[in-house]
């Protein structure tokens, strides 16, 4: 599922997890643990802390900037030239977690040329919509 | 991985050219009104002719529009297909997270059995 807002290009999954919050965290905040869904790290749950993910294809450069223990965690994503944030929000529900997942491609860190037009990007994804809704 | 180096570099320099705020202008008036000459897209651009020549360059280089002469004139019109690698980017990093979630899912269910 992948939907794309007004103001960035972004990327939302959001999926009901049978697993309360605190162990999901877990699975979010602890080394070994991401290591085993997501790719080697040195994560630490400390905002500005700098850590890299590493998989055979590459390098992602991440940067913490938020942790709110069992509820919201966000870094930013620096795969090739392409910068963008990714943000994990944890709901408890009555059956565990809503856990949801949204990566926004245009943070406020991206590269100046991004940065330079970043008032205007927004009304050009609105137009890139319905230039493409006219094609289907 | 989801994203291969090659298509990073067609999206980069897609997003470069385009970052220009007069030179997106230009692209998206070629894609709403379809073709139009270099001296009708000036009248409407505030900038001068040379100049929106440069940008049609520029967009020409980057593959988002073409060009095609008749006489002395030449006309531009918008290549949609060029925006791929920038639409493709969410559909791949969907892809990517939606796997990464089941591995996830699947590491719950392993943890404090």
């Amino acid at each position: 599922m992948s939907e794309s807002s007004s103001e960035t290009l972004s990327v939302v999954i959001e999926r009901e997890i049978p697993h309360p919050p605190q162990k999901i965290w877990r699975a979010l905040t602890e080394p070994h643990l991401i290591e085993e869904w997501l790719m080697k790290n040195d994560f630490k749950p400390i905002v500005d802390h700098r850590f890299n993910l590493r998989a055979d294809w590459g390098v992602v450069e991440c940067r913490v900037v938020a942790v709110e223990p069992n509820k919201t965690l966000a870094y930013t994503w620096g795969a090739y030239d392409l910068k963008s944030v990714v943000t994990w929000t944890l709901t408890p529900t009555s059956a565990g977690t809503r856990l949801r997942m949204e990566q926004s491609g245009f943070g406020p860190d991206q590269p100046q040329y991004y940065q330079g037009a970043k008032g205007g990007w927004q009304r050009f994804f609105s137009a890139l919509e319905q230039v493409l809704a006219r094609l289907d | 991985m989801v994203i291969d180096r090659k298509m990073s570099h067609a999206r980069d320099a897609l997003f470069r050219t385009l970052a220009d705020p007069t030179r997106r202008a230009i692209f998206e008036r070629l894609c709403r009104e379809g073709e139009q000459t270099v001296g009708a897209v000036t009248a409407q651009a505030g900038i001068s002719q040379p100049a929106v020549s440069k940008h049609l360059a520029a967009l020409k280089r980057a593959g988002l529009v073409r060009d095609r002469h008749e006489g002395r004139r030449t006309h531009y019109s918008a290549r949609l297909g060029a925006l791929a690698p920038l639409i493709d980017w969410t559909s791949q990093m969907a892809g990517f997270w939606q796997n990464r979630f089941d591995r996830l899912e699947d590491l719950l269910k392993r943890m404090d059995q």
